[in-house]
C-alpha cells in the first residue's frame, strides 16, 4: 500500500485555531516562538486565521543563536514587515557575554543547547506566561508524549510523569506565578501535513528549503553546510553541491540533503519517497537515544 | 481527507505496541533511519527479531522498564484517510491515561491475547469504551501464532466477549472481532493463508471502511464563545465577531440564536473564516460569528438555536467521573469545574457510588482516589449550561481543576 497523501485534513486547522484562541483567552502574555522554519511559519498563518480581522494578539519571540542561515533572518524580517507583526529578538551571544552560557568546543560545537538559557531569560524578562511552539508529536518519541498545554516550572523544566491529562478538547492553562506553559497547536500534524498546508495556503518559506548550490562538507555520512561557525578538521574539505534543507535550525546542527527539488510539489514527492525521517537530519538529536527528553527536562522547547 | 482517531488498549504483554509498530511498518510509515535504530535497539536487548514495540515507548523510564507509561500519539496515513492512534498503557494503575486516550476516539481497539482470553483488563477497557460511548469497537484476538491459528480457540474467545454485550451500549451493534498475529503481521494489513478460516477483512481494511458520520452534527446546535474579536481598525471599525469551535449541530446565516446565560436573542448576520463568508457551519469547525444586534456576549457564553432543545442551567450536577489525581477527592472542598470555556467554583456534595470496573459491581464507598470511577453530585456557584453526555456528548463533559495545585483532577460525564 502506498502512503501517498496529497490533501491537507482541514480538521487539523480547526483544532489548531481553537488552541490558539484558548491560549489568547487563558493567558495574559503569550508569545509565538519563531525560528523562521516552516513549522513556525505555519503557526503565524494559523494565528492570522484565528483572530482575523483582528491582529495577532501576541508578539513573535526569536531566540537568535547568531548561527542562523542568513536566508532565514532575511525571511523573518520580510514576514514581520509584510504582516505588520511585533518581533522580539534575544541573542544567545548576550547570554554568553553575561557568563550564563558557555560556548561548546570541538568539531561538534553547537549553540543549540545554549538557546534554552536565552529562552528562559527572555520568558522571565518579558513575563511571558505562554510560549507557542511549532513542535509536532510525529517528530520524535519524547514529543509524542507531550501535551498541547505543557506546563513548565520556574526553571522551565518538563516533568514527563506529572503531566496534566488532556481530555476531549478541554485545555487547562491554569498556572501559578513563575510557571509557564508551552503551547503546541500543531501537535497532531505530521511533516507531510505541514507541507500540504503550505502548498494549499500558498505560504512563502525561506529559500533554503528549495534546491540551491552551496558549499558543504561530508561528516558522519551527512552533509553539513560549510560556514564560519562550523569547526572543521583538515580532512574536511568543502565542496559545492545542489542541496536543500528539510528542517531549518542552526547552520551547525542542520544537515542538508542532496536534492534537485525546487518546487513544493517536488519537495512533497521527495518526502514521500524519503528513507530518512525529518529529525534524522538534526545533528542535535543524534547525541543519545533520549536526547530530546533530556533537553526538554532542562527547559528546551 | 478525514481523520480517524483510534484508541488502543490491552494488558501488559499482549502485543499492543507491536501491533501499532506493525501498522506503521506495513503502511510504510517508518523511515529507514527509524527502522535501523529499532534494529539496533532490539539487538542490544538480545532479541533475534526487530521489536516493533520499541517504536512507541518513548520515555527513558519506559524503555528501562519495558512498559508504556503515558499516552503516546502515533500517526499514519493511507491514501484514504489520516489515522491518529492514542496508545494508552495497559497497567491497571494508569486507568486515567486510558480514559484520556479514549476521550477523542471514534474507534476503540481492544486487544486480547489468544492464549489468555478475556482477562481483568478486558473488562476495564470495555467499561471505559461504554462510559465514553465510543462509536466503534474492534476486538483483535492477537498472538494467534501461539495457539496454532486454532479456529476453535478464537471462536471461544469471541463467544466469551459477546457475553459482555447484553445490557451495554453495544448491545445489538456490530462489534468486529479479528484474529491476528501482530508479530508476523498476519491479518493486520495483509491477509494470511494461516487463518484462511477467517473470511472477514484484515484490521486496516476494516478501519479504512469504517463510516463515522459525525453524530455531533445531528445534535442540537451549541457554540461556546472562546474569544471576542474587535479589531477597532478603520476598515473594521464596528466589527464585533464571536470566535469559537462549533461543539455540536449546525448554524446558518439568518438563524435566530439565544445567548446563555443571559437569554438574549439575535440573528446570525455572518459566519466567517479568515474573511471567507460561509452560509452555514457545522460541528468541529472553528469560525467567527457576527450578530444583527449588539448584545452583551463574552467568553463563556453559549449560543444555541431558538426552537431547539436548550440546556437548562444546572446548579446541581450529577455525573459519572474518573478521578485522576494522586490526592483523594475531598468532599466539601472547592474545585473549579471547567466546562467548555467556563470555569465555575463547585463542591462535591456526595459520592453516590464507586464502580468496580472489572466486575461492573457498584460499591457504596465514601471516598474516591486515583483511577476510581464513580458517581457524584456537585453543587456549583453558577449555573452550568451543559447537556447530558448520553444525549449530546460534545456539550456533556467537564473537568475538575484543583484550586491550589491547578492539576486536572477529574473528568466528568453529566447524567
Amino acid at each position: 500500500m502506498s502512503s501517498i497523501q496529497w490533501q491537507f485534513p482541514r480538521a487539523l486547522e480547526d483544532e489548531a485555531i481553537y488552541i490558539l484562541r484558548e491560549t489568547a483567552a487563558q493567558f495574559e502574555r503569550p508569545a509565538i516562538l519563531f525560528s523562521g522554519g516552516k513549522d513556525s511559519i505555519t503557526l503565524v498563518r494559523l494565528a492570522q486565521k484565528a483572530f482575523y480581522p483582528g491582529k495577532i494578539p501576541f508578539p513573535l519571540l526569536h531566540v537568535d543563536t547568531g548561527h542562523n542561515f542568513p536566508e532565514t533572518i532575511e525571511f523573518r524580517d520580510w514576514l514581520v514587515e509584510s504582516l505588520g507583526l511585533e518581533l522580539i529578538v534575544r541573542n544567545v551571544q548576550d547570554s554568553i557575554n553575561q557568563g550564563k552560557a558557555k560556548e561548546e568546543t570541538g568539531k561538534y560545537a553547537s549553540r543549540n543547547a545554549l538557546q534554552t538559557v536565552t529562552l528562559l531569560d527572555a520568558i522571565e524578562e518579558l513575563k511571558f506566561d505562554a510560549c507557542i511552539g511549532g513542535a509536532r508529536r510525529d517528530e520524535e518519541k519524547a514529543r509524542a508524549k507531550e501535551r498541547i498545554f505543557s506546563v513548565r516550572d520556574e526553571f522551565g523544566q518538563w516533568n514527563a510523569k506529572m503531566q496534566r491529562p488532556e481530555l476531549f478538547d478541554m485545555l487547562n492553562g491554569k498556572i501559578n506565578i513563575g510557571e509557564n506553559v508551552r503551547v503546541f497547536p500543531i501537535s497532531n500534524w505530521t511533516e507531510l501535513d505541514v507541507w500540504n498546508y503550505i502548498r494549499e495556503e500558498e505560504l512563502a518559506i525561506p529559500s533554503i528549503y528549495f534546491s540551491h548550490e552551496r558549499e558543504i562538507i561530508e561528516r558522519d555520512g551527512m552533509y553539513w553546510p560549510f560556514s564560519p561557525y562550523l569547526n572543521t578538521t583538515e580532512e574536511e574539505v568543502p565542496f559545492r553541491s545542489k542541496v536543500r534543507f528539510r528542517t531549518v535550525g542552526d547552520m551547525t546542527c542542520t544537515a542538508a540533503v542532496l536534492s534537485e527539488a525546487d518546487k513544493l510539489e517536488d519537495i512533497i514527492e521527495e518526502i514521500l519517497a524519503a528513507k530518512i525521517s525529518e529529525r534524522g537530519a538534526r545533528i542535535d538529536d543524534k547525541r543519545s537515544e533520549a536526547a530530546m527528553e533530556k533537553r526538554k527536562q532542562a527547559g528546551y522547547f | 481527507m478525514d481523520v480517524l482517531r483510534i484508541t488502543t488498549s490491552g494488558s501488559v504483554d499482549d502485543g499492543k505496541s507491536t501491533l501499532i509498530g506493525r501498522l506503521l511498518y506495513d503502511t510504510k510509515s517508518i523511515t529507514q533511519d527509524k527502522m535501523e535504530a529499532l534494529q539496533a535497539a532490539s539487538k542490544r536487548k538480545g532479541l533475534d527479531f526487530t521489536d516493533l514495540s520499541l517504536l512507541t515507548d518513548g520515555l527513558i523510564a519506559e524503555r528501562e522498564q519495558g512498559i508504556t507509561i503515558d499516552v503516546a500519539h502515533i500517526y499514519f496515513s493511507t491514501p484514504n484517510r489520516k489515522y491518529i492512534i492514542a496508545d494508552t498503557p495497559g497497567h491497571f494503575e494508569y486507568t486515567r491515561n486510558m480514559v484520556t486516550g479514549a476521550s477523542t476516539a471514534q474507534v476503540s481497539l481492544i486487544l486480547i491475547d489468544a492464549r489468555k482470553g478475556i482477562v481483568e483488563q478486558t473488562y476495564r477497557h470495555f467499561f471505559i469504551a461504554c462510559m465514553l460511548r465510543i462509536p466503534h469497537l474492534v476486538v483483535c484476538i492477537n498472538k494467534m501464532d501461539l495457539v496454532e491459528y486454532d479456529e476453535a480457540r478464537y471462536n471461544q474467545i469471541v463467544e466469551d466477549f459477546q457475553q459482555l454485550l447484553p445490557g451495554s451500549l453495544y448491545e445489538g451493534k456490530e462489534v468486529k472481532c479479528i484474529p491476528i498475529s501482530s508479530l508476523y503481521g498476519e491479518n493486520v494489513v495483509t491477509r494470511t493463508e494461516k487463518i484462511s478460516w477467517y473470511k472477514g477483512l484484515p484490521l486496516l481494511e476494516f478501519l479504512e471502511e469504517i463510516q463515522f458520520d459525525r453524530n455531533d452534527r445531528n445534535h442540537p446546535a451549541r457554540f461556546p464563545i472562546q474569544y471576542v474579536i474587535r479589531p477597532k481598525t478603520e476598515q473594521f471599525h464596528d466589527f464585533r465577531g464571536f470566535a469559537g469551535k462549533i461543539a455540536s449541530g449546525s448554524f446558518s446565516v439568518g438563524d435566530t440564536i439565544v445567548s446563555l446565560p443571559n437569554e438574549q436573542k439575535s440573528k446570525i448576520k455572518s459566519i466567517e473564516k479568515f474573511g471567507e463568508q460561509l452560509q452555514d457551519a457545522h460541528a468541529g469547525e472553528s469560525v467567527v460569528i457576527t450578530l444583527e444586534d449588539e448584545i452583551d456576549i463574552s467568553r463563556g457564553n453559549l449560543l444555541v438555536k431558538e426552537g431547539q432543545s436548550q440546556p437548562e442551567g444546572l446548579r446541581e450536577v450529577k455525573a459519572q467521573i474518573c478521578w485522576m489525581d494522586q490526592n483523594k477527592l475531598t468532599p466539601g472542598k472547592t474545585y473549579l469545574l471547567q466546562h467548555g470555556p467556563t470555569r465555575i467554583k463547585s463542591k462535591v456534595q456526595q459520592i453516590t457510588s464507586v464502580t468496580e470496573v472489572t466486575t461492573n459491581r457498584i460499591e457504596e464507598k465514601t471516598e474516591m482516589g486515583l483511577n476510581d470511577i464513580g458517581r457524584i453530585v456537585l453543587k456549583t456557584a453558577q449555573p452550568v449550561f451543559a447537556d447530558k453526555y448520553g444525549t449530546n456528548p460534545a456539550n456533556g463533559t467537564f473537568i475538575l481543576v484543583d484550586e491550589f495545585s491547578n492539576a486536572t483532577v477529574a473528568v466528568g460525564f453529566i447524567e
